[in-house]
Parts: structure tokens; C-alpha cells; sequence
């Protein structure tokens, strides 16, 4: 770093209109996503029942033939993987989340995940014409974190599609990055600026980028656990022999499943969030003089780590596993929105600079 | 014995555990895990209203704010430490009893894993197709490359020994077999992160006890030498000595702000802060001249200088009804927002025959408004102007009783120069002198000088702390990513074939257990002819 700060190199405005333009396209490029992803869950949830149907008759015949009595609904396979009442669904969506033989046969989905990369193009060009139009990271404000921390989620999601079959959560993600997209250009407007001197630090691109990083990933955890939640329900009903009323989930991996992928992105996340709290303590000492003082942004960043290390040793303690594991990460996800958006812009603390 | 008889006696209550045995079940509630998760919650719902309401350690004046606009509340929050959270009873007890179980938690396990890393991987089971991750491959006899029975022994032993594995070969009643563990370090990396966080707490009490913290004000052109006088406020550490105090000094010779002016949304925001200084490590050594910025403090013999504040410091000389000098100096005025429009306040109880006493703004770039006010356009100082009322009387110093100096108290003064009196308000611009009516004395502004707020903060636990906590997160890592798991290899002869089971077994989280298992099959396949494999029999479910 320059240690004249008269050398700050000129603010580029017309490539930050730019980047502003590029960011509404891609916010109406998201919602086009939206769409796709919502008509895949209805019309996949159409052709599944087709399905199921077939295969039931199917079934019985088999079942008939060996000369095999009641088959119990709900059951655990040798490895400890649920056994799903909806068979078929097995078939298209895999408890290990694996692409299978039938995923490939949803259009709507396709269509979706295509658009989404056409989204998260837009997206990346607003947020790096942005940097490049203020010569620095582009996260200095609200504004900054919204739309950097939904390119992230984005990228994550479409990165993380290459290995796994994770287009039921689409919906979800692309609905996130709509909301942060749409918040941060009508609640945040901030026109491209110079960081203020308090956060001219090296320690911003390390803090901040971790952070939210790993923001994004609880993101995704907590969208597993939400859905855990319902599937558990669910198969609850299906088990006592009631309707099921949500025959969309059967896109979705069994409750199980989903709570050991969540338990998987949120020890990383974890360990992200324990580097950005120290990472932060380091700058804040280099800044401020002292490692910890509880300013209300602080105080919250350790209540999201203690409710997500409260949510590891859940998971470790017997009894404490599935739903209510499921709640701690829940709850914890919570606590990071409300520090992202409550924090900033009511609690007054040192790190108010950065909110609005 | 004693206890024996006492339950004997009331056969019918709970069973009287003494005073050993209570500890002892309290000691087991305390450390068990379900109890540590409750306190673990409990202790982020307890730092909550730390975030809520102000807090004396942050702010001090915001408390004392509340506690007036809350009459009835107010004390009842304060009762309940609701302004000291964090050293409050209620949360210290939450945590000490969190690390007091953390203690008795690791303790034994520590013994555990000690007495783990002395034994060797455990005995084979006889039935491996009930854990999980089996597999049965057949040798394929008569080829060039098939291996006896010692050949396979020994080839497992060195697969997995290559594989980071423990491994014990195994000779029994079943027949001959190989036993391994891998991921010991899990354990190791898990007690490491919380051994550590017990040494962040140490250290950031022990540090605290032995530092202090200090702010100083300091003017262009003025000096600061450490020494306890020096300060506008401290706060020594427990243990804390003044002899302890290092002799620096630290000078402000220039105090620079860069404003944006490029920008137009941006206009006159700060861009950057620069303090131009000489230290000098002690009173013998030569002075050095170095930057201190808002993110670069000064670190002199182990304490650090921060840049926590700045503002307008006019210099003024006020001369009484007699005609001496009664105060010359910079006064320090607190700017109010972000043109720097700044409030001062001065007292000159020198002054005779009346004490005298000023209060008004620093406007940096006076402009006239259409509604004849002036107020600053700029921060910067283009056209500095002081606007002030005065008052003479009694200024209440004597009192004893310990005064704001930001503030003036006007009880026992007369108002001398107000906009809505005949003399109207003073109104200086630089180099200008003001004669007050009634021949009280004159005021001039000399010049306009910056000052600079500095925090000093000495810490010795610092340097502790940044360790423990690198080694809770490198422990951290360890404990999540590093897989501990077992695999037992048998040799069986079954209806004359030979065939190789083998088995996985994770302990703890194993998410690529699974993958582990493919791995070795295709390791094994590459070593030996092997055939027809029977995986998994029974996991196709009805």
C-alpha cells in the first residue's frame, strides 16, 4: 500500500454506471431463473407420480410372484441410508446427491441452471467492473457485501452443480440471490467511492472475502436443513399411512442424506468462520488496539459461533442428532442474516462505517 | 459403610450419595456433554444484550446517557449488569463453568487417547460382513503373479502401512488377518482446539492484568512522553506498576487529511488520515520520524499508538480586564459532523477582575447562508472563523468538584456577547481580536492547528493470544478433515478358495469412508488376481 493516499487512483464513474446497469440485468436475469427452477419442481413432480404409478403396478406383480407378504414402508438399509416409501424419485435423485440415468430428464431444470450461468456472467461483470471502477476489493459497504456475497452464492451453487444433482435447492438459491440482489440496489444504493481510511487495510480482502464466503456456505447448509426439516415431516406422515402433501419432495434426498451433506458444508464453514472472527480480531487490534472489544457486530459473530460449535457437538451427542441438530444450524444461519442486515444498519458500533 | 446404612435407613428416597459422591455426580453432570451443549447456548444467549444496550467498557458517556432517558428501567438493567455484560456475575459463571466442563471433558480423554496411542489397532471381528463397508474378493489360484498366504499378509500390511495406517498383523483361531487404524491425529487436533481456547482465555486475563490503556490528546507541535501524568485518562491492570511505564516520546509535527475531491457523491469525505511524528524509544535516543495511520499504529517497546480521532485545535490568547495574557494556547474543539463544524469551549478563571468564559464553534470554511448565518462549507480550513458567545462571573472551578471541560457551566455567569444582546456574538477570523464590552478583556485567534486522539494500549498477552488462537484453528482443522477410521484385511478358506474380506469402520464423522473402501478394492485388484466380488450382500433393501 501506497503510504500517500493523495495517490489514491481516480474513482472510474462510467464504468461504475456500468456496473450498476449490469447489476439489475442480472438481478432480472435471476428472477427468469426463479421461474425455471420453480416450473421444474411442479412438472418433474408431474412426471415422478407418473412414474411411481407404473412402477407401484410393477411392484405388486413382483411382489406377488416371490410370494412376499407386507413390505414394511419405512425401513433402514445396511448402511444406515433410508429406505424412501417413493421409490421411483430414488431413481432421479439419489441420496448421495449423484447424478443418476433419470436427472438428466428434466428440461425445466436445464433450461434453469443454463440461464443461471447467463445470470451469474452479468453478476460477475457488475462486481468486477465495480472493482475495477474503485481500484480495490468490492466489498467497502453494504451495498458491496450484498451483491459480492449473492456472486459468491451463485458461483458456489453453479461450481458445486458440476459434482452433485443440487438443482432441488435451485429454487432457493437463485430466490436468495434475488432478494440480496434486489435489497442491496432499492435498500442500499451506493454510488462506486474510496473505502474510508478505517478500512483501508490489507486485512479487508482477507477478513471480509472469508466472511463472506462463508456466509454463502451456511447459506446452503441452512437450505439442506430446512428442507431436512420438511422431508422429516414428511416421511413422518407417509410412515403413519397419511397423504402426502408435499409430493414436490420427492425431488428432494432423504431427510438423512441431506442432514449429513449440511453437517459436511457446515464444517467447513465453521472452520471459515473461526479464520474470518480471528482474522478479524487481528485487524481489529491493528486498528482499534485491542483483539476483542464486544462492539455489537463482534458480540454476534460470536453468537454465530457458538451456536454453530453448539451445532457440532449436537451432532456428536447422542439424542441430539436429525431435527434438532437441524435447528441449531438453523438458528445459527438466522443469527448471520441478522448480524449481515440488523447489525449494520441499527446497532451503533465501530464497525457502522460499513453499513449504509 | 456410612452410606450403606443411610440408605438402608430411608429406603423409600433417592439414594443419599454423601458429600464424595454428590461432588462426584455433580462433577459427572457438569462435565457431560449434554450439560456443556446447554452451556455452550447458553453463553451466546447470554452475550446477546451486550449488543443491545451501551456498555460501560465501550462507552461510558452513552451509558450514563441511558440511564437518564430511562429513570424507571435504567436501574433495574444496571442491577442486573446489563451495562458490564461481559464481566457481569451471571455471564462469568456461564463461561467458567463452560471451561470448567471443557476440563473435565478433555482430561480424560487426553488419558484416553494417550493410552489409544499406545495399543494397538483392535482385535479382528469375526463377523466383518455386519460392519460397514465389507467386501469378499476371491484369489484367483494358478495365475504367474498369485500370491500365498504370507505374500498377501504382507503385501496388506505394507498397502496400508503406505496409507498412513497403524497396522498389527494378526494370527488367530479364524485364521490369519491384518487390523489398522489410521487418523489418530483427529483426536490430537480436536484436544489441541480446546486446550488452546482455554489458552486464549488465560492469556487474555493474565494480559489484561499486567497492561493498562491510555488516551491522549495531541496538538501539532506538542509532545507526549509516556508517564502517567501524560495521560487524559488511564487504566492500569490489576497488576499493573507506573514503574512499568517505557520513557518514550512521540511528537506530532504534522497531522495531514486527504479529502475526496473527485467524487461528487463522495465530496469532502475523508480519504485518508496521516500523523507525521518523531519517537523517540527513550530519553537518550535520537528521534525517528514515522507515519502513524488508522490502520498502522506505532509500536514502541511493546506498547501500541493508535489513531482513534482528530479535529481542530485554534489557537487562541485571551487577555483580561487588566491586560495580561490569562490564557494562550490550541483548545482542543470536538467536531460535530462531517464539514467540521467544531464545538469549543474555554474557561480562563485567571482572568481579572472576572473570570471569563467562552463557548461557540470553529466553523473551518465559513460561508454566509441566506438566512445570514454562517456555517462551514468545508473540512477543510479555508476560511476559518470562531463563533462564540462569552459569559463572566464565576466559572464554579472552585467548587472542587470535577468539571466537564466540554462543557460550560453558566449558573453563576453573566452573558457578555450573544447574537440576541446589543454587543451581539464574537465573530474572529484567523489573526482577529475581539475587545469584550466592559473593558472584561480582548480575545484572538492566532492560528489553526490540528490535533490528533491517541489510544496507548499495552497488552502482553497479545502475542499469546495470536498463538493459542492459531492453534485452536489449526487444531480445528485437524479435528474436522482428518478421517480416523479402521480397516481389518482377513484371509479365509472357504470350500478351498481363498478369498480376502475386509472391512471399514469410521469412528466419528467419515463422510468418504465409502471412497476409502473403492480405493483399497482397486490398490488390491492392481497387487493380486482377484475375482468376483460379493459387496455389500443385504444392503438391497425389499
Amino acid at each position: 500500500m501506497g503510504s500517500n493516499a493523495g495517490a489514491l487512483e481516480p474513482i472510474n464513474e462510467t464504468l461504475g454506471m456500468y456496473s450498476q446497469l449490469f447489476m439489475l440485468l442480472a438481478a432480472m436475469a435471476y428472477v427468469v431463473v426463479f421461474v425455471f427452477f420453480a416450473l421444474d419442481l411442479a412438472k418433474s413432480n408431474k412426471t415422478i407420480a407418473e412414474m411411481d404409478a407404473a412402477a407401484l403396478k410393477e411392484d405388486e406383480k413382483l411382489l406377488v410372484g416371490a410370494g412376499v407378504g407386507s413390505v414394511s414402508k419405512m425401513g433402514r438399509g445396511r448402511r444406515g441410508e433410508e429406505v424412501r416409501p417413493d421409490r421411483v424419485s430414488e431413481d432421479i435423485v439419489s441420496d448421495k446427491m449423484n447424478y443418476t440415468k433419470l436427472s438428466a430428464n428434466r428440461p425445466m431444470a436445464r433450461i434453469a441452471v443454463a440461464l443461471m450461468w447467463l445470470a451469474m456472467l452479468l453478476h460477475g461483470f457488475a462486481v468486477v467492473s465495480r472493482a475495477f471502477a474503485a481500484h480495490r476489493v468490492p466489498w467497502g459497504n453494504m451495498y458491496e457485501f450484498m451483491t459480492t456475497g449473492a456472486l459468491v452464492v451463485s458461483v458456489v451453487y453453479l461450481v458445486v452443480l458440476f459434482f452433485k444433482d443440487l438443482r432441488f435447492v435451485g429454487s432457493f438459491i437463485s430466490g436468495l440471490v434475488t432478494l440480496m440482489l434486489c435489497s442491496a440496489t432499492i435498500g442500499f444504493p451506493t454510488p462506486v467511492g474510496h473505502l474510508v481510511p478505517a478500512l483501508q487495510s490489507p486485512w479487508i480482502v482477507i477478513h471480509v472475502s472469508i466472511a463472506v464466503a462463508a456466509s454463502a456456505l451456511f447459506a446452503i447448509s441452512f437450505a439442506m436443513n430446512v428442507l431436512q426439516l420438511i422431508q422429516h415431516a414428511r416421511m413422518k406422515r407417509i410412515a403413519t399411512g397419511q397423504q402426502d402433501k408435499l409430493p414436490f419432495m420427492r425431488l428432494v434426498p432423504g431427510a438423512g442424506a441431506l442432514e449429513n451433506f449440511a453437517y459436511r458444508i457446515n464444517t467447513i464453514s465453521f472452520v471459515m468462520w473461526t479464520f474470518t472472527v480471528i482474522a478479524g480480531a487481528i485487524w481489529a487490534e491493528a486498528a482499534w488496539g485491542r483483539y476483542w472489544g464486544w462492539d455489537p457486530k463482534e458480540v454476534w459473530s460470536f453468537v454465530i459461533w457458538v451456536v454453530y460449535a453448539g451445532y457440532l457437538h449436537a451432532r456428536a451427542t447422542g439424542g441430539w442428532t436429525g431435527p434438532r441438530s437441524a435447528w441449531l444450524s438453523i438458528i445459527g444461519f438466522l443469527c448471520v442474516v441478522f448480524n449481515f442486515t440488523i447489525v449494520n444498519i441499527f446497532f451503533n458500533g465501530l464497525h457502522s462505517y460499513a453499513g449504509v | 459403610m456410612a452410606k450403606n446404612k443411610r440408605n438402608a435407613k430411608n429406603a423409600g428416597d433417592a439414594p443419599a450419595l454423601g458429600f464424595v459422591g454428590s461432588m462426584r455426580w455433580i462433577w459427572t453432570q457438569l462435565t457431560s456433554m449434554p450439560t456443556a451443549l446447554f452451556l455452550l447456548l447458553l453463553l451466546a444467549v447470554a452475550a446477546v444484550p451486550g449488543s443491545i444496550f451501551p456498555q460501560r467498557s465501550a462507552n461510558p458517556e452513552v451509558v450514563v446517557q441511558y440511564l437518564e432517558q430511562h429513570p424507571v428501567a435504567g436501574p433495574w438493567l444496571d442491577k442486573f449488569q446489563m451495562f458490564e455484560v461481559y464481566s457481569s456475575v451471571w455471564f462469568s459463571a456461564i463461561y467458567l463453568l463452560l471451561f470448567i466442563s471443557l476440563v473435565g471433558c478433555i482430561l480424560p480423554r487426553i488419558k484416553k487417547h494417550a493410552k489409544a496411542l499406545r495399543t494397538p489397532p483392535p482385535r479382528t471381528p469375526a463377523k466383518m460382513q455386519r460392519l460397514p463397508q465389507y467386501t469378499s474378493l476371491e484369489i484367483i489360484e494358478g495365475e504367474s503373479d498369485t500370491p500365498d498366504d504370507d505374500q498377501v499378509i504382507e503385501d496388506t500390511y505394507k498397502i496400508l502401512k503406505k496409507r498412513g495406517y497403524r497396522v498389527e498383523r494378526r494370527k488367530d483361531a479364524t485364521g490369519r488377518s491384518v487390523a489398522a487404524e489410521r487418523g489418530y491425529i483427529r483426536e490430537i487436533g480436536n484436544i489441541l482446539f480446546h486446550v488452546s481456547l482455554l489458552g486464549v482465555l488465560a492469556a487474555a486475563g493474565i494480559g489484561q492484568s499486567f497492561g493498562y490503556g491510555g488516551q491522549r490528546v495531541l496538538v501539532e507541535g506538542e509532545t507526549f512522553v509516556n508517564s502517567l501524568v501524560a495521560y487524559d485518562s488511564f487504566t492500569p491492570g490489576s497488576s499493573f506498576s507506573a514503574d512499568d511505564l517505557p520513557g518514550y516520546s512521540v511528537k506530532l509535527d504534522k497531522f495531514d487529511i486527504v479529502f475526496d475531491r473527485e467524487s461528487k457523491d463522495y465530496f469532502g469525505q475523508p480519504i485518508d488520515f496521516t500523523a507525521h511524528v518523531q519517537v523517540r524509544k527513550d530519553a537518550d535516543s535520537q528521534p525517528v520520524e514515522e507515519e502513524l495511520k488508522v490502520n498502522k499504529p506505532l509500536r514502541i517497546n511493546g506498547a501500541d499508538v493508535y489513531l482513534v480521532g482528530n479535529g481542530y485545535a485554534p489557537v487562541v490568547t485571551v487577555r483580561d480586564g487588566k491586560g495580561n495574557i490569562s490564557y494562550s494556547g490550541p483548545l482542543v474543539s470536538v467536531p460535530q459532523d462531517s464539514v467540521y463544524t467544531s464545538l469549543m469551549v474555554l474557561k480562563v478563571p485567571d482572568a481579572s477582575p472576572e473570570q471569563l468564559g467562552f463557548q461557540g464553534f470553529l466553523l473551518p470554511t465559513a460561508v454566509i447562508g441566506e438566512d445570514n448565518i454562517s456555517r462551514s462549507a468545508d473540512p477543510n480550513a479555508i476560511n476559518p472563523l470562531l463563533q462564540l458567545n462569552s459569559f463572566y462571573g464565576d466559572l464554579g472551578l472552585d467548587s472542587g468538584n470535577p468539571q466537564n471541560v466540554y462543557v460550560l457551566d453558566t449558573d453563576k455567569m453573566k452573558e457578555l456577547n450573544n447574537r440576541n444582546l446589543k454587543a451581539g456574538g464574537i465573530s474572529l477570523a484567523a489573526g482577529e481580536t475581539y475587545e469584550l464590552p466592559n473593558n472584561l478583556g480582548s480575545i484572538t485567534f492566532d492560528d489553526l492547528k490540528r490535533y490528533v486522539a491517541l489510544d496507548v494500549n499495552y497488552d502482553p498477552g497479545k502475542l499469546p493470544i495470536a498463538i493459542f488462537a492459531g492453534l485452536a484453528l489449526l487444531g480445528l482443522i485437524v479435528s474436522m478433515f482428518t478421517p480416523r477410521r479402521r480397516v481389518w484385511v482377513k484371509l479365509i478358506n472357504e470350500d478351498g478358495k481363498r478369498k480376502i474380506e475386509y472391512a471399514l469402520l469410521a469412528r466419528g464423522e467419515d463422510p468418504r469412508l465409502e471412497r476409502e473402501a473403492v480405493e483399497l478394492q482397486k490398490i488390491f485388484d492392481k497387487a493380486w488376481p482377484l475375482a468376483s466380488q460379493e459387496q455389500d450382500l443385504g444392503a438391497v433393501n425389499g
